[in-house]
């Protein structure tokens, strides 16, 4: 099933510098042969990028680049001895293990010879490599057809920024309990942004989206999708008015809003800030964190998107990871190395930017279910709020449990009708606090387009969000109008 | 460890790709070695060796450039990153301002600007400091209940930067940190806070106490935190947040956004942006400045001095030689970014910056990226202190700042000499009147 993967992941990784079977497990003993070893592994990656970038319609930059080596990790409990090599010789790799295992105290456990069994995965995306699946001629094309759809959609449009970027990565894991787990990650992503302007005004806008799959994806109704909503948003921003400041009830669109659930909720359920009991959710399992009306999940096991992976880097299979339920904390997001010291289950969360990073627990595409209110219904319910559709960053102090969000497209909602729109305004509340006041979960739930991208202790990871349209009672809305 | 001979890898570069018929390359290569620790609740927690190098090559034909990147430096490795880049070169549209910047602007002078302080310390050392910070802040106070550890990272290595007029540079660097971030807690909740030292040199780093004992009593100052109400009031950021809305500043007058009218400092140069009495400059050979350097990114001579705001004044803009070009003007040194940004102090200290506001709020977090760079609108989450008469009142959380980077900069009332120097930026706390907070 995955012997495609299996062949193609060594022969990138394995093969050029002819490491065998040995080699491998010669190294391996090296890493578990510390006193107290709980594990160790190996992650051969070779990565190769490729952007294009498009301004006043001409591709003026392209960059390529490969990437490759293999990171080494020995946990010892809550310890753990890291280092890595980006020459895949096995002398090389020799020297980055006898680092690794020279900051633990050497042992007498003796590892018994092994051949790394293959294990068994199932592919949730293509292998084929998406930078060299299509022409560079038909790549620059996507681009100039972005540019040409967005400048044809409105005369306000005065400049047009495309960017196109695919990923083609191969890795291997071996681990210290013997499982060789291949996996072939492919990415894309397009994103247009335009600038408006009107009597004197400028008002940026922007769109995108991609997922696990190859450029192909870039459908020509795709582009036009992503040129029309950039123009329309930036359209809208010129005629915004002040956001009104202050705490009121507001309405979150479906999609790309679920970055709500990326910040109040995700990151304060990850398994490292919980075993070390740091986060506002620590010690909360069983308990209500949210309203009765909300279901969140983490689920890396969606076909083709963003978030998703056939196998986390540390060789263990994602879940569609049940994190609140009907408003009570069932789960956090694990890893190897935190599930083992909760003594909980792994749930296929460990993730790491690259071989020269370690893996801790992170999301994959985080999302809540459908719940049973008409998206109108909603919007009719509020007598004086906002209504926000668009988003751009956000961030959470997992401590505090204090989570911010920054719309870039809102309206208000007055006597429950959506009316004008407003300026962008950060929106601020208390994770635990803000998600029990979720009233209202509608029955359109839609994940976002597939441009995520999360950044923790400094390592970024592509991710996915998705809810319903929801109504919060009550969230701090930081406009500037009082 | 692998030593990489960069300058021979930098010219197999740029001779392969002038041999191949590119008329202009570039080539920017680094190598380094570094570890970091951390520490936590007084154990060693995790180790990790660093061990990098990359080459980043720029081919330019007809208007036309590419670019390639790699870690692989052998011969033939070089190559297949010049043939990739030449590979993309060909499918790039032409623009007349693309190239390597112009020949006579190269530095010519590589003076010493002390840069380069490897530290020796064995592992054990920098372990025992690690430890002793993380337990200077444990043992701070009993509030102090749980840590996020204490780490201490050491990195240093060589960069080349060549390009086919001839130019090429080596330059060694180096930088340490040492930072701790730990967590109190209170019947009403936790809180979390940190503080951290870096510098070129090591032994110039705080001390692991200091660092601890900062770390604790931030968090302590945190602890029973409060939301406030709405309203509209001046805001003093202290230094560390102040320095953010000097980033943004320098961000908006890039020329990148500015071609692109992409900025809401468009148009600005020779208008008065900000009072008076700020100026706003770069200092490039500043002696083991984190941001020195003799040249910018594209081999370009830096000034020793640079005025970005004069008397309140926009001067110009950041321009490197792409974005110059467009502009119809010249490098001002700045591809890769700025160097050491200094900003004016109106003679304050921190106590007096807080006695002229009198009523407000003390800014000392803020959250979010709320900040829409066309047209400055400015809205992110904060937490800090309510102050009256001068004085910290109590701590405040779960609220937003907004206002608009044009008027909140005309708006700054006074800057103090409380300087954070750490970093690329010093500059100390700014009070930006009549802002809205947004709260209960």
């Amino acid at each position: 099933m995955n012997q495609e993967q299996l062949s193609v992941a060594q022969a990138t990784l394995l093969e050029p510098t002819s490491l065998s079977n040995d080699n491998l497990n010669a190294l391996m003993h090296k890493l578990s042969n510390v006193d107290g070893c709980d594990f160790a592994d190996m992650y051969f990656q070779y990565s190769k990028h490729e952007s294009w970038s498009l301004d006043e319609g001409v591709v003026k930059t392209g960059s390529f680049n490969i990437d490759q080596g293999v990171g080494l990790r020995s946990v010892l409990g809550e310890k753990t001895a890291f280092a890595y090599s980006e020459d895949l010789n096995f002398a090389a790799i020799n020297t980055a293990a006898d680092v690794v295992s020279a900051i633990g105290r050497q042992g007498q456990s003796v590892q018994p010879e092994q051949t790394f069994r293959p294990q068994k995965v199932s592919p949730l995306y293509t292998h084929l490599d998406p930078v060299a699946a299509m022409p560079d001629i038909e790549k620059v094309a996507i681009l100039e057809l972005a540019d040409k759809l967005a400048r044809a959609r409105d005369s306000r449009v005065k400049e047009v920024m495309a960017n196109l970027a695919a990923v083609y990565e191969v890795v291997l894991i071996l681990t210290s309990d013997g499982r060789q787990i291949p996996d072939i990650r492919p990415l894309v992503r397009l994103n247009i942004s335009v600038i408006v302007e009107q009597d004197g005004k400028r008002e940026r806008g922007s769109m995108g989206g991609g997922g696990r799959h190859g450029l192909d994806y870039f459908s020509q109704d795709t582009i036009q999708h992503y040129a029309d909503e950039a123009v329309r948003q930036a359209l809208v921003s010129l005629e915004a008015v002040d956001s009104p400041a202050g705490t009121m009830e507001v309405v979150l669109g479906a999609g790309w809003p679920g970055i709500l659930l990326h910040e109040a909720v995700g990151h304060g359920l990850e398994g490292d800030f919980n075993r070390k009991g740091t986060s506002a959710f620590s010690g909360r399992i069983g308990e209500k964190v949210a309203s009765d009306q909300c279901t969140v999940v983490d689920d890396g096991t969606l076909a083709n998107r963003r978030g998703s992976l056939s196998v986390d880097d540390e060789g263990n299979q994602p879940q569609d990871t049940v994190l609140i339920e009907n408003g009570i904390l069932k789960n956090y997001m694990q890893d190897e190395q935190n599930a083992r010291l909760m003594n909980m289950g792994v749930t296929g969360n460990g993730r790491r930017e690259s071989f020269a990073h370690l893996p801790m627990p992170r999301m994959t595409n985080t999302y809540m279910h459908n719940g049973k209110y008409e998206p109108e219904e909603i919007i009719k319910s509020v007598k004086n709020g906002i209504y926000a559709v668009n988003f751009g960053g956000g961030q959470v102090d997992i401590t505090s449990g204090k989570f911010v969000f920054s719309s870039s497209e809102a309206y208000l909602i007055e006597n429950g009708k959506v009316t004008r729109p407003v300026k962008g305004a950060t929106l601020i509340g208390n994770g635990p606090q803000a998600m029990q006041t979720i009233s209202m979960v509608g029955n359109d739930m839609s994940l976002d387009s597939g441009v995520g991208v999360c950044g923790k202790d400094g390592q970024s990871v592509p991710v996915g969000v998705g809810q319903p349209t929801l109504k919060m009672d009550s969230l701090t809305v930081g406009g500037v109008s009082l | 460890m692998s030593n990489i001979d960069l300058v021979k890898a930098a010219e197999i570069a740029i001779d392969y790709a002038k041999q191949q018929g590119m008329h202009q390359a570039e080539a920017e290569l680094h190598q380094g070695v570094g570890v970091s620790i951390t520490a936590r609740q007084q154990e060693l927690e995790t180790v990790e060796k660093h061990n990098d190098a990359q080459l980043v090559v720029s081919v330019y034909k007809d208007h036309k450039t590419g670019s390639a990147s790699s870690a692989d430096m052998s011969e033939a490795g070089i190559r297949s990153t010049v043939d990739a880049a030449m590979s993309i070169a060909r499918f790039t549209g032409a623009d007349d301002c693309l190239g390597l910047a112009d020949a006579q602007l190269m530095a010519t002078e590589h003076k010493d600007l002390d840069l380069y302080h490897p530290w020796h310390a064995q592992m054990n050392e920098m372990v025992d400091i690690a430890l002793a910070c993380e337990a200077t802040a444990l043992n701070a106070d009993s509030r102090i209940s749980n840590s996020e550890g204490a780490s201490v990272s050491s990195y240093s290595g060589n960069a080349v930067y060549a390009n086919s007029h001839g130019f090429l540079s080596e330059k060694k660097g180096s930088q340490h940190s040492l930072s701790c971030s730990v967590i109190g807690a209170t019947d009403q909740g936790m809180q979390r806070d940190y503080w951290y030292d870096s510098n070129r040199n090591a032994a110039k780093l705080e001390s692991p106490q200091a660092i601890g004992q900062r770390a604790a009593q931030r968090v302590l100052r945190r602890l029973d935190a409060r939301q406030i109400d709405s309203t509209q009031a001046s805001v003093m950021f202290d230094p560390m947040m102040a320095k953010s809305l000097i980033g943004h500043l320098v961000g908006a007058i890039k020329g990148g956004a500015i071609y692109k009218k992409a900025s809401f400092m468009l148009d600005k140069v020779g208008e008065s942006v900000l009072p008076e009495f700020v100026t706003i400059a770069e200092n490039p050979h500043l002696l083991g400045g984190s941001g020195s350097a003799t040249h910018d990114g594209e081999g370009v001579a830096t000034p020793e001095y640079r005025a970005l705001v004069d008397g309140g004044v926009l001067q110009s803009y950041v321009l490197g030689s792409y974005t110059a070009r467009k502009l119809g003007l010249q490098s001002t040194a700045n591809a890769g970014g700025v160097r050491n940004v200094s900003v004016s102090d109106t003679g304050h200290g921190y106590d007096e910056l807080l006695s002229q506001m009198g009523t407000g709020l003390l800014v000392t977090e803020l959250i979010g990226s709320g900040i829409n760079m066309v047209t400055g609108d400015y809205s992110r989450g904060a937490a800090g202190f309510w102050v009256e008469n001068g004085e910290l009142q109590y701590p405040v959380e779960e609220i937003t700042i907004a206002g608009n980077l044009n008027d909140m900069y005309r708006n700054i009332a006074a800057i103090g000499n409380d300087y954070d120097a750490r970093g690329n930026t010093k500059c100390g706390s700014i009070v930006v009147e009549n802002m809205t907070i947004a709260g209960r």
